[in-house]
């Protein structure tokens, strides 16, 4: 793709475990375009969260990538050393957790924690002494003042339980961008928040995205958060990429019967007294999954022509999904 | 008359003194997490209960059903003054009045089977002459709220997270109650599974005739199935009324910028977001007057010192707050 940040492509992430091979990732191509911001919605287990760690090299055993391309900014990421992977991490793509209170040490202050980054990856810094420590204090309370925290002085010194849940997903986005990366890759960071509070957070993102121009890829489940701040989304489920394109067209016309169902579950005031169509029965289970469309269980379009697999397909000219409903001989 | 009534419901929680407080006889701190709760709910209905994490939704719901044993107030279920039972005729209650979780990996025993959970209320009430009749009454409930039923030997951790709280429903149902308190029975669960459950519930109330009080942060899920709403901030409720009054005209500014928060598929980009400042206060330590005024973009002197009472703006529509006759509206005033 044209002005492609990130460009993954035929990601296969496995995991070997007891019961067997779980392919958590089967075949996934994404491109993240510089500035844009990309939704990645699916569902717990669909695969959007090892999608990330794998591009970020932080999937670790019994998991591994198996097979697959993953190019930034140019270069071959898979191809890394771990010592080179180190340089990337942090400073040019950075990743922040959903648990904000889990993701932080506990037992360094605020602004130890800020200061790492710098130290590990920030140039610029004088190399050494007195003036080095007074560029990263700068630099950290240019950050917290960035992300919105109020008295960033006096707070470099507290420990991550003296803040609220908000002030902790701001300080994990402040410690992401200290290094002022190409991409952010923020996991679910509003899924532990509330509404308020993840309005404030969404839109800090978005404002600080204009101010450095960066890419950001959003992983949520809330298709209303995507709805709202997102220019292009993937949907993902049960390993694979079953529908991309803008944000508009997928919401407005899904194109796969999940995204549809997705959409017409979601209860709303729009649609008080009528009733809501849940999708029936349960993602599959990733171990021993047949070759067929992995929605076939669950997909009230069903055919026979679904028990091949089924490979994604043009729906409009930046607008795909993998549906063999799509391209008019079934329809 | 209503089924349920609440008046001046308050539960209130003291903090432990030190030595050293002992000896300077310092106060005890106290969280007021519910403060004087006045609410009533009808036979049949859905009131729907909302507010962000600590408002103290889940301890009123809890303190209705005696589980967290309120500080001050009544409880009235269908005539009878819950409050003043002793603990015989409150566990003869406890089959009439019940309460579905929120997290359907915590609120069931590991060690027990599906069979075992479901079957205990009946166990507990007398509700079974023998083994035999148990088990039949367990089969036809875990049968209505979707479970197979090969299933009902199987322990809680062979099921997904929406079959368990279907397990919890079931558990809620078995004992035939006329009052459910639904503490966020969805928020744990995917969009998808959300969505089963939702209709699960909507068609067993139909079905039971059942009344539903239904603990939620989520004002989509609350617009879809109350009929009536609450609003709760820092232990107290700020605005209550038909729901679709509180949709189309929410009066109070906190419920404005509730609303606006909420990112809606339907209105991308549409809405006007108010941005409120700050976190929720600690309830150690509450603001004095309207404890919304240290968020509130219309707060004037009057808020700082004294508590807005509920007032009448609409039929069956209340509110508390200080400026309601000036009927302003954040929603206008930041598109200005």
């Amino acid at each position: 793709m044209k002005d492609a940040l990130l460009e993954v492509r035929d990601l296969r992430t496995v995991f070997e475990t007891r019961a067997g091979r779980i392919c958590a990732v089967d075949g996934v191509s994404v491109a993240v375009r510089r500035g844009e911001c990309l939704g990645i919605v699916g569902e717990s287990g669909s695969g959007k969260s090892v999608t990330f760690a794998s591009v970020m090299g932080l999937v670790k055993a019994p998991g591994r990538i198996e097979s697959g391309t993953i190019v930034f900014d140019g270069r071959d990421l898979r191809g890394l050393s771990p010592r080179q992977m180190r340089a990337v991490r942090g400073r040019d793509i950075a990743m922040t957790m959903q648990d904000a209170l889990t993701a932080l040490n506990p037992a360094l202050s605020v602004g130890e924690q800020i200061a790492e980054v710098l130290e590990a990856h920030d140039e610029t810094l004088p190399a050494r002494g007195a003036a080095r420590r007074k560029a990263i204090r700068k630099a950290s309370i240019e950050m917290l003042g960035l992300v919105g925290i109020p008295s960033a002085e006096t707070r470099l010194r507290q420990y991550p339980h003296e803040f609220s849940g908000g002030m902790r997903q701001r300080i994990m986005i402040a410690i992401a961008l200290a290094c002022r990366p190409k991409l952010l890759i923020a996991d679910e960071p509003t899924t532990a928040l509330d509404v308020t509070i993840q309005a404030q957070v969404l839109e800090l993102i978005s404002d600080i995205r204009a101010k450095l121009g960066m890419s950001v890829a959003l992983i949520t489940h809330d298709l209303g958060v995507v709805a709202e701040h997102c220019d292009r989304v993937m949907v993902m489920y049960a390993g694979q990429v079953v529908e991309e394109g803008p944000t508009t067209e997928v919401i407005g016309a899904p194109k796969h019967p999940y995204t549809q169902g997705l959409l017409a579950s979601i209860p709303r005031p729009a649609l008080r007294g009528q009733p809501i169509h849940p999708i029936e029965g349960q993602v599959p289970d990733l171990i021993g999954l047949a070759p067929q469309c992995r929605f076939y269980s669950r997909c009230t379009q069903r055919r026979e022509a679904c028990l091949a697999p089924v490979e994604m397909r043009a729906a409009g000219p930046a607008h795909n999904a993998r549906c063999i409903l799509i391209g008019g001989d079934e329809e | 008359m209503s089924l349920l009534k609440v008046e001046g419901l308050s539960k209130h929680y003291e903090g432990r003194r030190g030595i050293f407080d002992r000896l300077t006889g310092a106060k005890h701190t106290v969280v007021r997490a519910v403060n004087e709760i006045n609410l009533t709910v009808e036979k049949g209905e859905i009131l729907g209960l909302i507010g962000e994490s600590g408002c103290g939704k889940s301890t009123l719901g809890r303190a209705i059903l005696r589980l967290h044993e309120p500080t001050r107030g009544e409880v009235t279920f269908d005539g009878t003054e819950v409050t003043a039972l002793d603990a015989a005729a409150l566990k003869a209650m406890r089959r009439r009045m019940q309460i579905i979780f929120q997290d359907p990996y915590a609120c069931l025993n590991p060690r027990r089977t599906v069979a075992e959970i479901v079957g205990l209320p009946l166990k507990l009430h007398g509700l079974a002459a023998n083994d035999a009749e148990l088990r039949e009454k367990v089969a036809a409930i875990c049968a209505k709220v979707g479970l197979k039923p090969g299933q009902i030997d199987r322990y809680p951790h062979q099921f997904s997270g929406g079959q368990r709280q279907r397990i919890g429903i079931a558990r809620a149902l078995i004992s035939h109650p006329e009052f459910i308190v639904c503490d966020e029975p969805v928020s744990a669960l995917d969009v998808s599974i959300q969505a089963q459950i939702i209709a699960l519930l909507l068609e067993l109330k139909r079905e039971m005739g059942l009344t539903y009080l239904f603990i939620s942060h989520d004002i989509s899920v609350i617009g879809y199935l109350a009929d009536r709403v609450a609003v709760m901030y820092l232990g107290e409720i700020v605005e209550m009324g038909p729901v679709e009054q509180i949709l189309a005209n929410p009066r109070h500014p906190y419920t404005q910028s509730l609303m606006s928060a909420v990112p809606e598929v339907d209105h991308a980009g549409r809405n006007k977001r108010i941005r409120l400042a700050g976190d929720l206060p600690s309830p150690l330590n509450p603001p004095k007057g309207c404890k919304f005024h240290t968020r509130c973009p219309l707060a004037i002197d009057a808020c700082r010192s004294q508590q807005p009472g509920a007032e009448t703006v609409g039929p069956g529509h209340t509110a508390a707050c200080h400026r309601l006759a000036e009927n302003l509206s954040l929603l206008d005033e930041t598109q200005a």
